[in-house]
């Protein structure tokens, strides 16, 4: 692919490493601020955005131009507002973010200039990983270089518009993902998520109109400023428009991630930029895009990575970077890992998550050590029943936490009952 | 008297009390104040936390409650070093435990302990975003990735062999 079909990293992987202002701006950098500033109000940026259906890029896949809408323009100049890049990559499996953050900072910048001027606010946040420290000493470093430079600060171009960036490097939590406990660790507290409404976009951080965005969605904003929508929606391969780092983790020959049009088939990413199943290893079942999307089996390995497509099939796009359960891999060990995770990570303000998902936890870790009972299978589906939907516990993370659950209590029927039957992992010693 | 217990110095002090102020709300620096606090001391001792939420203007049982709700902020002294092997699926996937058992036999500790001569704690850590490098572990700063059981322990043997 040419660099102009590969927008977001095309400038990654240099000998040099990422590139600094003057070498960003004759990549091709800074056009996108220059055009937004100079030659559009910021309501043309928000029209251009949503044109080109971009959606967002951290697992929720709302449109990012109709997100914005919903911010206050009036009075636009004098209220404090906030724009705020989601850097807290923590889905398991996710490896995405990390490789724009190390890679071009630059990009997030800029990215994150257009989306300031676009609701008009001239504060930006970058929410990031506390484990993320080559990406926050390249931050650091981007962020002051643009300042010297001129890129943030007041009357950035003489336009009028002032931007400011700064880092805040998270104390860790994987709740910090979702938007209003990101807004809520931010302000100094307990990262436990909001109620909606008000929705950040009107009552966000300090009580101030503000934006999350994640860190894909914002590096997609120069090149849509600067190419247009049309070119955006051309990239796309179905419904979906732009282009996707995918990535797959696993049992495969080259685990990886790799910028490719919206819409690729998961055989694609897997057979050809994968390299396939590493020898003696078939694939069995996989979670299309991180921990909290529901399995899939093999057999739907033809599956478009679009929104609507992983929808239709049984899950979720995510995050798009798969997760590859092989046939030597212990299916209800691999949901005890995850469960694991989700139990650990629930922030344990509403009931039914911080008291289920151990439960779930401790359910699944009989099973596997032999020592399970087959009514905990009726607990397990009580579980995914009761905590699955939306709207029975204060935000998404439990139900995130049973897609795979109940998706694998259905794929792995056998498994479980073999576990329960001969009271071991079937597969641990010939694993 | 250990260093946990000397009063934080005063150019620490002058950080914290500087971050807070160009914060819209004092707290808004908790994170970033104690997270400073455990970069000079490894860790944040109860006579520091006293100390970091006076200058913050928190009550320290506020304080306390996020410095406890977070994964990286530690309240119990660790090691010279922190081994932070990641126990997340991918790398689960990968042969983590593998890498654990034998990091914990040569280390002579479990998860969560520090080897008695001060030298490394080892700590699980959700998902560090190295999946396509499983299994992968933050040695302090420093992320390793394609890990084996091999690797893993020539890393912490390294660690006990340097002086600090």
């Amino acid at each position: 692919m040419s660099p102009s079909e590969r927008p977001l990293t095309a400038m990654i992987g240099l000998p040099d490493g990422p590139p600094d202002c003057a070498a960003y701006g004759r990549a091709g950098g800074w056009q996108a601020v220059r055009r937004a500033l100079r030659d559009m109000t910021p309501e043309a940026v928000i029209d251009l955005v949503t044109a080109s259906k971009l959606r967002g890029r951290g697992g929720a896949g709302f449109g990012t131009g109709q997100k914005w809408s919903f911010v206050p323009r009036d009075p636009a100049a004098t209220r404090r507002k906030y724009l705020i890049a989601n850097a807290d990559e923590m889905e398991p499996g996710t490896f995405k973010d990390r490789l724009l953050l190390e890679g071009n900072p630059l990009q997030l910048i800029e990215g994150m200039i257009v989306a300031g001027y676009a609701i008009q606010a001239g504060h930006g946040v970058i929410f990031l990983r506390g484990e993320y420290h080559l990406a926050l000493e390249r931050l650091n470093h981007a962020i002051a270089e643009a300042r010297e430079v001129g890129w943030l600060g007041e009357n950035i171009l003489g336009s009028g518009f002032g931007f400011e960036i700064h880092v805040h490097a998270s104390g860790g939590r994987y709740i910090c993902g979702e938007e209003t406990a990101l807004l809520t660790a931010l302000e100094g507290r307990r990262a436990q998520p909001r109620s909606k409404p008000p929705f950040p976009q009107v009552g966000g951080l300090w009580g101030a109109p503000s934006v999350v965005n994640n860190v894909e969605t914002l590096c997609n904003l120069p090149h849509i400023v600067t190419n247009g929508a049309a070119w955006f929606l051309s990239l796309g391969l179905g419904p979906d428009s732009g282009t996707k780092i995918y990535g797959v983790s696993g049992r495969v020959r080259r685990p990886g991630a790799w910028e490719l049009p919206m819409g690729t088939p998961l055989r694609e990413i897997i057979e050809q930029h994968a390299g396939g199943m590493r020898d003696g290893y078939r694939l069995r079942a996989f979670l299309p895009g991180g921990a909290s999307t529901a399995f899939l089996d093999a057999g739907q390995i033809d599956v478009t990575m679009d929104y609507g497509t992983v929808e239709k099939a049984g899950s979720r796009l995510g995050t798009g970077l798969a997760i590859l359960l092989d046939d030597r891999t212990c299916p209800v060990g691999m949901l005890h890992n995850l469960e694991h995770f989700f139990a650990q990570e629930s922030c344990g303000w509403c009931t039914p998550c911080r008291d289920g998902l151990p439960w779930v936890e401790r359910l699944l870790g009989a099973i596997e050590s032999g020592t399970g009972e087959p009514e905990d299978l009726d607990r397990l589906h009580d579980h995914a029943r009761m905590l699955g939907p939306m709207g029975r516990t204060f935000c998404a993370h439990a139900p995130g936490a049973m897609a795979p659950l109940a998706s694998g209590l259905k794929l792995f029927r056998e498994d479980f009952d073999a576990h329960i039957h001969q009271r071991r992992c079937p597969l641990r010693e010939t694993a | 008297m250990s260093t946990a217990d000397t009063p934080l110095p005063a150019e620490l002090r002058a950080r914290i009390a500087d971050l807070a102020r160009t914060e819209h709300q004092p707290r808004a620096a908790s994170v970033s104040a104690l997270t400073m606090v455990q970069e000079r001391f490894g860790w944040v001792s109860d006579a520091h936390l006293l100390e970091t939420a006076s200058l913050l203007g928190m009550s320290p049982a506020d304080l306390d409650g996020i410095a406890t709700y977070f994964n990286l902020i530690f309240r119990r002294p660790v090691g010279r070093h922190v081994i932070m092997l990641c126990d997340s699926v991918s790398c689960w996937i990968m042969g983590r435990d593998t890498v654990c058992a034998r990091l914990q036999a040569r280390l002579g500790i479990r998860p969560g302990e520090t080897t008695p001569d001060g030298a490394v704690t080892l700590l699980p850590i959700v998902c560090l975003g190295h999946c396509d490098h499983a299994p992968a572990m933050l040695v302090d700063r420093t992320l390793h990735g394609d890990l084996d059981a091999e690797t893993a322990e020539r890393l912490a043997d390294g660690l006990r062999g340097a002086a600090s």
